[in-house]
């Protein structure tokens, strides 16, 4: 009997094979009878006071994410199951919670609380576990039991193809326990090799890990609160211990870390996650202290705690071999190591793409030869950056200026250096002028179809006022373009 | 007996105190160039220097410069200088006058991975990094270039800056333009414009030239700062060195007006290369 006050069922829909039809029903819905793949004029002429909204699968997916997010205070290794599932891998992390049945409560009650209905199976592998939860089972499988629990579920649970079932349903295989019996041979050479490797993934004959969506971090610590934290200063005394748990694990491995991230996760489900890089491996506790402070007072929008973080987890996602260092006679390991920790301290303040080391490629098109790279990026230990030039390179501008700067120039004859030139709303009388050194296109990284860029004849000029100037001509004259245009690329000191 | 020790401690002590307090005078470098050589021109390590841009346009000329004296301040000794170079720049310079080069960076003479570039969106992020870069006893050379007149950059901050490369001995240089006069506490300060290059083969444009004038010197080679001084000089890669440029028809930048004209040596020799003689060396300081 319908609840007249309650809510009318709501159906998702969208377009499929030319009709409006249903994506996913609501509980109420499916209670009427309704399932995905009915048609919207079918379903309202069943039921009239039908609520329909739109499907949009991009929301979905957005929402499964946050939920995989939150769901990282489980485990690191969380993967996606599209559309709407999540696999964990419990391995080692049961007993935090007090053994997988425990786990498997707390999960489901963290998800109900935040509004979400779930099924949930612990089982020996991710496609036995996967299999289960599809066909609405629930519970934990004994281990080595994912065999007999898997036998009586439909074919179609294994996860493959539609055409690939219904051939098994022809042939009288109902359920993966009428295929668990048959020799395997025939099967391969009917269905293929696909339906194998399910189905022996699925009895947990063989196991995979799952591909986790986040890399693993190297190492990882955390600190979880009955009563939610919320001040910056309780989160940053949070952070300086697990900044020193993590220097002792570090330490143990003789390890440093070059990229560490903290994850705040907040009591309703949001969690927020911040990074930090060094530019050498480091495991000193007051260093990365201090950074974790200058990052969380360089925030353009501060962390919002909510309601409060009950769970904060540091962890290290690159970690590099750091050898204790042995402090030479002058001194020069503590200068590198203070360099290190200022540049450090100033990418993580600024921005990382704000602290920047200079890369010489090994290339003749000058807008490409030099390269500003992040520090932190930069390697650790770099003697010389710079490719072997040839001895007969014209010399280069101190600064370039990218992309080059239109000018109006007027030059004595068509090949010739620029007499005077307009810059900046400025003329400048050119009083002595070297070049050309022309520089044709690197046409060999050009996208296949695009059209040749000019060639560029560049001088380098002085005007009479003993500036400097590096300007280029694109075209050639007669050759290419029937009007060859001046650029200024560069200054000179 | 126990005085004696006693006021030898404390002479001690206090020959110590001074030299923390006038680092120039234990610990210099000059341009390397022989007329502001003569003239007793000695740039302390460990101290502020600013360079000023003598127009908006002639602020390449000011870098060259800096990244010059930053060179020479870094060179130590006989073995090849590695420390790196902290050169923390405003956004706003970078879009008016163009990103470094790394061949340019080499044709200067400078290794192009030992400079670190800080881009800071505002003056008062510049001198934040400053602030902490001229801490770090590891670097060679520290350069600050802020863009335009920035309010934050005055007396006090100039001082602080100061006082933290004194007590760190990193040699620093703050570049800026000149449109108006700020107020800072350096050792020296600098008025750079472009110089006519000596002319290469088939008049092509030579070495970085440049027209450098000293407004300012605090702690010169004696006791007695150098007051002014304006020379053309030229920069050798190679040598990492300046060297005297020829003089030439048009005219140098002159002294600026309005100083006191300082008595002593520096002032007659002044004279004396105005008035185009050669025998500079008469006049050379012994003290």
């Amino acid at each position: 009997m319908p609840d007249p006050l309650a809510p009318p069922p709501r159906v998702f829909v969208e377009k499929a094979k030319n009709a409006l039809r249903l994506a996913a029903v609501d509980r109420a819905a499916a209670r009427c009878g309704l399932a995905p793949g009915l048609t919207l004029a079918d379903a309202r002429a069943r039921l009239p006071e039908l609520a329909v909204v739109d499907h949009d699968p991009l929301a979905d997916a957005a929402f499964l994410e946050t939920v995989a997010d939150d769901c990282d205070r489980w485990t690191p290794l969380v993967a996606l199951d599209a559309p709407d599932g999540l696999v964990l891998d419990i391995t080692g992390c049961a007993h935090l919670f007090g053994g997988e049945a425990a786990m498997r409560a707390r999960l489901l009650a963290h998800l109900q609380r935040h509004g979400l209905g779930a099924g949930a199976v612990v089982a020996g592998t991710p496609d036995a576990a996967r299999a289960l939860v599809r066909a609405g089972r629930g519970g934990i499988v004994a281990p080595g039991g994912e065999a007999r629990a898997v036998a009586p579920l439909p074919v179609i649970r294994l996860g493959v193809d539609e055409a690939v079932v219904t051939g098994l349903s022809r042939a009288g295989l109902k359920t993966i326990g009428d295929l668990a019996t048959r020799p395997a041979t025939p099967l391969a050479a009917r269905f293929g090799a696909e339906l194998l490797t399910r189905l022996n993934r699925t009895l947990g004959h063989e196991d995979i890990r799952i591909v986790p969506r986040r890399p693993l971090p190297a190492a990882i610590a955390e600190r979880r609160f009955a009563e939610p934290i919320g001040r910056a200063e309780d989160i940053e005394a949070t952070l300086a211990l697990l900044v020193d748990d993590l220097a002792l694990m570090l330490e143990a491995r003789g390890e440093g870390g070059r990229a560490f991230e903290a994850s705040f996760f907040r009591a309703d489900g949001a969690v927020r996650r911040l990074a930090i890089e060094t530019a050498r491996p480091s495991r000193d506790g007051t260093a990365l202290a201090r950074l974790w402070h200058e990052k969380i007072e360089a925030l353009a929008d501060p962390i919002d705690p909510g309601f409060g973080f009950d769970l904060v987890r540091l962890a290290v996602l690159r970690a590099e071999p750091l050898t204790p260092a042995q402090v030479s006679l002058d001194g020069r390991a503590v200068e590198e190591e203070e360099v290190a920790a200022l540049i450090d301290r100033l990418a993580v303040r600024l921005g990382r793409e704000r602290v920047l080391r200079v890369l010489l490629r090994d290339t003749h098109d000058p807008g490409r030869a030099s390269a500003l790279i992040p520090a932190a990026q930069a390697p650790a230990a770099a003697p010389s950056l710079s490719p072997i030039l040839p001895p007969d390179l014209l010399p280069r501008p101190l600064s370039l200026f990218d992309p080059p700067q239109p000018v109006e120039a007027l030059a004595e004859v068509p090949d010739g250096p620029p007499l005077r030139f307009r810059w900046r709303r400025v003329v400048h009388e050119v009083a002595r002028a070297e070049g050309p050194e022309r520089i044709a296109p690197e046409w060999w990284r050009l996208p296949e179809g695009t059209a040749l860029p000019a060639t560029r004849d560049y001088y380098r000029v002085e005007n009479r006022e003993g500036r400097r100037f590096w300007l280029f001509r694109a075209g050639l004259y007669g050759r290419e373009s029937g009007e060859p245009r001046w650029f200024l690329h560069g200054l000179f000191p | 007996m126990d005085t004696v020790r006693d006021i030898a401690a404390l002479r001690q002590m206090l020959a110590g105190l001074e030299a923390a307090r006038l680092p120039g005078m234990v610990d210099g470098f000059s341009l390397g160039a022989g007329e502001p050589e003569r003239a007793g021109v000695m740039l302390a390590r460990g101290a502020l220097h600013e360079v000023q841009a003598a127009r908006g346009a002639d602020l390449p000329a000011a870098t060259g410069f800096t990244l010059a004296l930053a060179l020479r301040a870094s060179l130590s000794g006989t073995d090849m200088p590695t420390r790196p170079l902290l050169w923390i720049r405003q956004d706003a310079a970078e879009a008016e006058f163009g990103r470094p080069e790394a061949l340019g960076l080499q044709a200067l003479g400078l290794d192009p991975s030992r400079l670190v570039l800080v881009r800071a969106p505002d003056a008062a992020e510049v001198l934040r990094a400053a602030g902490d870069g001229v801490r770090c006893a590891g670097l060679g050379a520290l350069i600050i270039e802020p863009f335009g007149e920035p309010r934050a950059l005055d007396l006090t901050a100039t001082r602080r800056l100061s006082l933290r490369a004194a007590t760190s001995g990193v040699t620093s240089f703050l570049l800026r333009m000149s449109t108006r006069a700020l107020p800072t506490a350096v050792a020296t300060r600098w008025q750079v414009a472009p110089a006519a290059s000596v002319p290469g083969e088939a008049n092509a444009p030579g070495a970085p030239a440049f027209t450098a004038t000293l407004l300012r010197h605090r702690g010169g080679e004696g006791e007695r700062p150098v007051e002014g001084g304006s020379w053309n000089l030229e920069w050798d890669h190679e040598a990492c060195s300046f060297r005297d440029l020829a003089p030439l028809s048009r005219a140098v930048v002159p002294v600026p007006a309005g100083r006191p004209a300082s008595a002593g040596a520096p002032d007659a020799e002044r004279g004396a290369r105005r008035g185009g003689g050669d025998g500079i060396a008469a006049f050379r300081r012994t003290g």
